[in-house]
């Protein structure tokens, strides 16, 4: 099973949709999309069906998501040497 | 050996894939009594044809294909195209890279139409054109309708060398370069075939390579030390084999290997590894390291060399094997099993 | 524009930055192994792929459970085609499962006895195919509920009076209660399939988690997707959080695709059966309803399974350890026959067979190589 990858809507006709893969385009089918699409919008494709009309901007969401993973991580980190900086003073009182 | 474990009593499609079950087939049924060539490279060496000594430091090389590919006519050639292209290319690879002649023998199916045979037939004139070489001699012969899928053709060609160049020549730290973009040939074929309802502008790669290698081989000589066509089973297939019958391992960076936007987009949509997948127009070489660039110079010279790119290096640790970086970590290369794509070439 | 969508979520600088907060977190937990569990063919084909594993912590264990959905059809599903096949009947299958074993032989061993069997690459390129013949084509739908929504949207479409369907579709959230209610089961979180999520919604997995007390990712398929999936699948563990979360919001949401759902349960209902080594689903085949029988290959054709019987069926199958392996309880190299008598070329269990299968990427890969320390000289 194929990845399914996400494509630009380039023209309509009906129940399909003409899709631009980088380059390569292929018809796919809009019968269980879960919006009204246009051209120009982001698809996901999966075995010829359009399962998604990704929204632009939760691109630029999904990306802060990350960002924020990666922030708190190191936060976490962080936190992490203080309590193991504690306990080996602890044990050296010892 | 890899794989000695083929015993099926019936020969099925995967064993004209090119890849470890046709090996076994060979090693198994048709090398038999007819493994070695005293001072030269026979069946048993499964090299891309067999070179005969005659004497004077001079070998003869040989070699025959039989082009089967669906559909006959594909974006970028055709199946006679393939017919030269693929004779004269092996005979490049062994290092023979002014061919003497070819030969042609054709199957044809009874209703095949006379304007596809001309222009078959007018293909595979101008390949040799291109090729600096001409065929000599054939066969014909026709089957009734249903016994035979169109048109089969059968190709052998002969040249001379004054030194073969092995596929088996590797050491750690020789570098690995290709002629130019991967995965061309397979996936235009594919997008042809009209099943995935893919528009594209894909096109085969095929072309005779001889005068591109002449020029590789000018520069590098004997630091040129393996060299092969990467067709059914694409790169990787190529790669293993060389890092096989080397003893050493491979390690490529993918984002240094020359693939087209199309090709890359076509594989993803598919499911299929360019890597993976046949060419018909390129080459990967083994080169010694304080000669790799002037061999990239002097590919890149030549049209068909133009995107030619030092893509990896030989190493010592798992020999035979294939590490591709990816730019986010590293992965063994995978190869094809079976039919990937039957009837490539 | 296109390259907004895929080149962002591949972005090396990001990778590298989400690996060294999944290390943290790893290291925070201060155990290891850490074992999480993904259940999707195609998350482990992007972590095959972008070569991941070598990327990840080595205390963090990354094991693939039955998401491979090739390797899940059982023997008696592959038989019924394989059957079918050698009364004659044409199928159209997705080449993955042409090689899948049954009890004595494969489709592509039905082929090379004279079987008519046509690989496709989707549902809809079956039903075309169809139109253009003279005889019966039943499609083989195998695949999990992603897939089984684009069969349902071809039956209700009304597809050529030639065409049926053999359905051999799964459930996936079923199973994942199975493999968490293992004995011995080490699994501290599970990164769910993001394309059945866009289905779905990840709403499915509230109960599972509150039942089961473990956290679940549902996370994307670019490599940035799969780290972040796992750095926040980390980061609930070592916080000791069980819930679900989201790492795929572009993709998906609460409900899911309330259209697709429609289309899919109109078409389809949950029947309890067996998935290759793991015994019994419930719920977790999808099969045709009454109303949709006339497109149902089971009702339409006379599938005599007992002339595949007539061949002993393979001691070796007994041996086969694919059930245990796609559960996470065992490894490739705990099966007796794994790379001796159970390769690529003769495989005996569907995890051998599948690009996706466990078995076949150890065997491809070489288990799960350490490529970390492999040096480049210049």
């Amino acid at each position: 099973m194929c990845l399914g990858v996400p494509g630009r809507v380039v023209s309509i006709d009906g129940d399909i949709a003409i899709v631009d893969f980088w380059g390569v385009t292929k018809p796919i089918r809009l019968d269980v999309v879960d919006a009204p699409v246009e051209p120009g919008d982001y698809v996901l494709n999966h075995v010829g069906f359009a399962i998604r009309r990704i929204p632009a901007e939760e691109i630029g969401e999904t990306l802060l998501l990350y960002e924020e993973l990666i922030k708190r991580a190191d936060r976490d980190d962080l936190m992490a040497l203080d309590v193991r900086g504690e306990l080996a003073a602890v044990e050296e009182r010892k | 050996m890899r794989n000695p474990g083929f015993v099926d009593d019936k020969i099925s499609i995967k064993y004209g894939a090119g890849g470890s079950a046709m090996r076994s087939l060979i090693e198994q049924i048709f090398a038999t009594g007819f493994g070695q060539v005293a001072g030269g490279i026979g069946l048993s060496a499964m090299d891309d044809g067999a070179a005969l000594p005659i004497g004077n430091d001079t070998w003869l090389v040989i070699t025959t294909d039989s082009h089967v590919v669906s559909p006959l006519f594909f974006p970028g050639g055709d199946i006679g195209k393939l017919a030269v292209c693929g004779t004269v290319n092996d005979l490049a690879m062994m290092g023979a890279t002014d061919p003497l002649a070819l030969t042609c023998a054709t199957i044809i199916e009874d209703g095949f139409a006379r304007d596809d045979l001309e222009r078959i037939w007018a293909s595979i004139r101008a390949a040799c054109t291109e090729a600096g070489t001409t065929i000599v001699t054939g066969d014909t012969k026709v089957m009734r309708h249903g016994e035979l899928d169109q048109i089969v053709i059968t190709t052998t060609g002969i040249g001379i060398t004054r030194r073969i160049v092995p596929d088996n020549g590797l050491r750690p730290g020789d570098r690995i370069i290709v002629t130019g973009t991967m995965g061309d040939h397979g996936l235009a074929i594919l997008a042809t075939r009209g099943e995935l309802a893919l528009a594209t502008a894909l096109q085969s790669d095929v072309a005779p390579l001889n005068n591109l290698v002449r020029r590789a081989l000018a520069v590098g000589e004997s630091g040129i030390v393996a060299m092969k066509d990467p067709t059914r089973g694409g790169l990787s297939s190529a790669l293993h084999e060389m890092a096989d019958k080397s003893g050493v391992g491979v390690i490529i960076d993918e984002r240094a290997v020359p693939v087209r936007d199309e090709v890359r987009a076509a594989g993803e949509l598919l499911g299929i590894d360019p890597l993976l997948v046949a060419n018909e127009g390129k080459a990967v070489l083994g080169v010694r390291p304080e000669l790799a660039d002037a061999v990239l110079d002097a590919l890149r010279s030549h049209p068909l060399g133009r995107h030619a790119a030092i893509v990896g290096e030989c190493i010592t640790e798992r020999p035979g094997s294939v590490i591709v970086e990816t730019g986010f970590g590293r992965r063994l290369l995978g190869e094809a099993e079976g039919e990937l794509l039957p009837r490539i070439c | 524009m296109n390259d907004l969508v895929q080149l962002k979520f591949r972005d090396p600088a990001r990778a590298t930055a989400l690996r060294g907060a999944l290390e943290n977190h790893a290291r925070r937990i201060g155990r290891t192994p850490v074992t999480v569990m993904h259940v999707c063919g195609s998350h482990e084909q992007a972590i095959a792929k972008f070569g991941l594993r070598a990327a990840f912590p080595s205390e963090l264990d990354v094991i693939m459970g039955p998401g491979c959905p090739v390797c899940v059809t059982d023997v008696p599903e592959v038989d019924e085609a394989v059957a079918l096949a050698r009364q004659g009947v044409r199928i159209a299958t997705y080449g993955d499962m042409l090689r899948v074993p049954g009890t004595s032989m494969s489709l592509a061993d039905a082929r090379t006895q004279g079987g008519k069997i046509d690989v496709v690459y989707g549902v809809a390129q079956a039903a075309e195919l169809a139109k253009t013949l003279d005889e019966e084509l039943v499609f083989f739908a195998s695949g999990f509920e992603t897939t089984a929504v684009a069969t349902a949207a071809v039956v209700l479409a009304g597809p050529p009076q030639n065409f049926s369907v053999l359905s051999a579709h799964k459930y996936i959230p079923p199973v994942m209660e199975i493999v968490a209610e293992m004995p011995g089961s080490k699994i501290e979180g599970f990164l769910a399939a993001g394309h059945a999520a866009t289905i779905t919604g990840y709403g499915v997995f509230e109960r599972f988690v509150e039942r089961h007390r473990v956290p679940v990712v549902v996370a994307g398929f670019e490599p940035l997707d799969i780290l972040a999936g796992l750095v926040r699948l980390v980061e609930l563990i070592a916080d000791g959080e069980a819930r679900v979360e989201n790492a795929f919001p572009r993709c998906v949401t609460r409900d899911g695709n309330l259209a697709a759902q429609e289309r899919l349960w109109r078409v389809f209902e949950p029947q309890g059966g067996r998935w290759r080594g793991i015994a019994h689903v419930p719920n977790g085949n999808l099969r045709l309803r009454d109303e949709f029988s006339a497109w149902d290959a089971r009702r339409r054709f006379d599938i005599d399974l007992a002339a595949l019987w007539d061949h002993a069926p393979a001691a070796l199958v007994q041996q086969c350890q694919c059930g245990d392996i796609m559960a996470g309880i065992a490894s490739p190299h705990d099966c007796p026959l794994f790379g001796t008598q159970c390769t690529p070329d003769a495989p005996v269990g569907a995890c051998m067979v599948s690009s996706e299968g466990t078995c076949k990427i150890w065997h491809q890969y070489g288990g799960h190589p350490d490529l970390r320390q492999i040096r480049r000289r210049a």
